[in-house]
């Protein structure tokens, strides 16, 4: 067994007694205080998350944005400099290799965050096109263990990170990000989260990881700012129904069905991976959709249970997440679900071990954050 | 947390309580409470139902985990505790109280004398 990988702020979550899983091979925070409280201080107030795990990788040169544009769905080319963008990277058959930010740092200079499991797998797809890619090739490396990734979320972030850094935060849109210097640390400034509240995530150099995390403590703890785990982070995605790689995107997912379609550029210039199949999938229109359920009872539906119809007669999908929404206090969940079954308000029924629970298909997101 | 000594203790993190001859209350541990975080939800055997020692006799879920409960000894169900199916919460305040449903068994006694003690269970969660 190989060991668990450790991120830079490993002995910051010992000190703070966090309770450490094994997570897709990293050893990380699944919860400090308690789960609930965690997510309600990011509702409400303030939450930092050790996200250093994730990957970075830089795509550079010559050739850059036609590189990226031929390896994301999203069109990288709308984009100015310091503005970021929600995409995917596809298979040829027009299935979900992984989903990630786009952060365009300089005219042929990008930076790509990707989700922690699938670094090694994302790079050889990303090495495998630039293989046949035609000259001029950009370089792109994988900088991963070079950074730390702090997400500071919530209500009062803007305002608590303000006290640290020189860089005027008002002049960052959401979406958009700014080389700047936080405590003391070159950083790269973006307001983006995994929450639905406003807030950052900060790229640090990971040696200087710590230096930042511990300021963020001390500025923001006064103001109810508190660190949070992995299930927080889980839980507070799930209520924005922002997908998960491995529960609502996967290899076999296209972006069309789980409701990516906005950052699924046909029409953009130039071919990129799986846009064929994709582009086939739209003209058929795909055969299942992925909806937000909410209990009408009080049985909670996780990864993996069988959806049927209202009256049990046939299976029509599978919950791919769920759980006890700590803002709603009711059980909510996210489901594929064969079309037409995916329309607001229809009754499904969910089977729980050996019972069906009622569940009925709701708007999404699950709850009204409060950002700006 | 000490773990009270009247109680006694399994593997799987129940804790049974001999409230008299033949009759055991059961519930589960610090540790498991502590193990979950916080509990949402919690689904207890219908009263009447013959349970085997170490048989599944129900769920308890927290925000992020589902967990099966076993009995730590054979008996009947004789009472659940609906007030804690309907504010499960209360368990992560007072795991060694709060208890899920009691059985009974002519032999509760005997087959109580038989689990864990309160010192051997604190070593054992100790070496997990």
């Amino acid at each position: 067994m190989n060991a668990l990988k450790r991120t830079p702020l490993y002995e910051e979550h010992r000190s703070l007694n966090a309770r450490l899983i094994d997570f897709g091979g990293w050893e990380l925070p699944v919860q400090y205080s308690g789960l609930s409280q965690e997510h309600q201080a990011v509702r409400t107030a303030c939450g930092i998350f050790d996200v250093s795990h994730m990957g970075e990788f830089f795509v550079e040169g010559a050739g850059a944005l036609d590189f990226v544009n031929a390896v994301t769905t999203n069109d990288a080319s709308t984009l100015s400099i310091h503005q970021a963008q929600y995409s995917a990277f596809c298979n040829e058959a027009g299935g979900i290799v992984d989903d990630l930010v786009v952060y365009r740092l300089g005219d042929q200079r990008f930076f790509l965050v990707v989700n922690a499991a699938n670094i090694e797998k994302d790079f050889a797809h990303l090495q495998s096109v630039h293989d046949s890619f035609p000259s001029p090739k950009p370089v792109f490396s994988n900088r991963s263990m070079e950074f730390g990734q702090i997400a500071i979320q919530g209500p009062l972030a803007a305002g608590i990170l303000q006290t640290l850094t020189p860089t005027g935060l008002d002049t960052i849109p959401t979406y958009w990000c700014a080389e700047g210097v936080v405590a003391g640390v070159s950083t790269i400034i973006a307001r983006t989260g995994y929450t639905g509240e406003d807030g950052f995530e900060l790229y640090v150099p990971a040696a200087e990881s710590t230096k930042v995390w511990r300021a963020l403590l001390e500025a923001g703890s006064p103001q109810g700012l508190l660190p949070c785990g992995l299930g927080a982070r889980d839980t507070l995605r799930l209520e924005m129904k922002y997908s998960l790689y491995g529960h609502e995107l996967g290899d076999d997912t296209s972006p069309l069905e789980t409701g990516l379609g906005w950052i699924t550029k046909l029409g953009k210039s130039g071919p990129f991976v799986g846009k064929e199949a994709l582009q086939s999938l739209k003209e058929r229109g795909p055969a299942r959709a992925l909806v937000g359920i909410s209990g009408l009872g009080r049985g909670i539906p996780r990864q993996g249970y069988p959806v049927y119809t209202s009256d049990q007669s046939r299976e029509i999908g599978v919950i791919t997440s769920g759980t006890q929404s700590p803002s709603l206090k009711r059980a909510i969940g996210i489901a594929f679900v064969e079309k037409p079954y995916e329309k607001i308000g229809t009754r499904l029924s969910v089977k729980i071990r050996e019972d069906f629970h009622e569940f009925e298909v709701c708007k999404t997101p699950f709850v009204t954050p409060g950002r700006k | 947390m000490s773990y009270p000594e009247n109680l006694k203790y399994t593997k799987d993190h129940e804790w049974a309580e001999l409230v008299s001859d033949t009759q055991i209350r059961v519930g589960i541990t610090d540790h498991a409470q502590n193990s979950l975080g916080d509990i949402v939800f919690l689904e207890l055997p219908k009263e009447g139902r013959d349970l085997k020692a170490q048989e599944t006799f129900g769920v308890v879920e927290s925000i992020k985990a589902v967990s099966d409960l076993y009995s730590p000894v054979s008996g009947k169900v004789i009472r659940t505790n609906s007030d804690l199916v309907a504010e499960p919460g209360k368990i992560n305040l007072a795991p060694h109280q709060e208890w899920m449903l009691i059985l009974e068994s002519p032999d509760a006694k005997a087959q109580f004398s038989d689990l864990m003690s309160a010192a051997s269970y604190a070593d054992f969660v100790k070496s997990l």
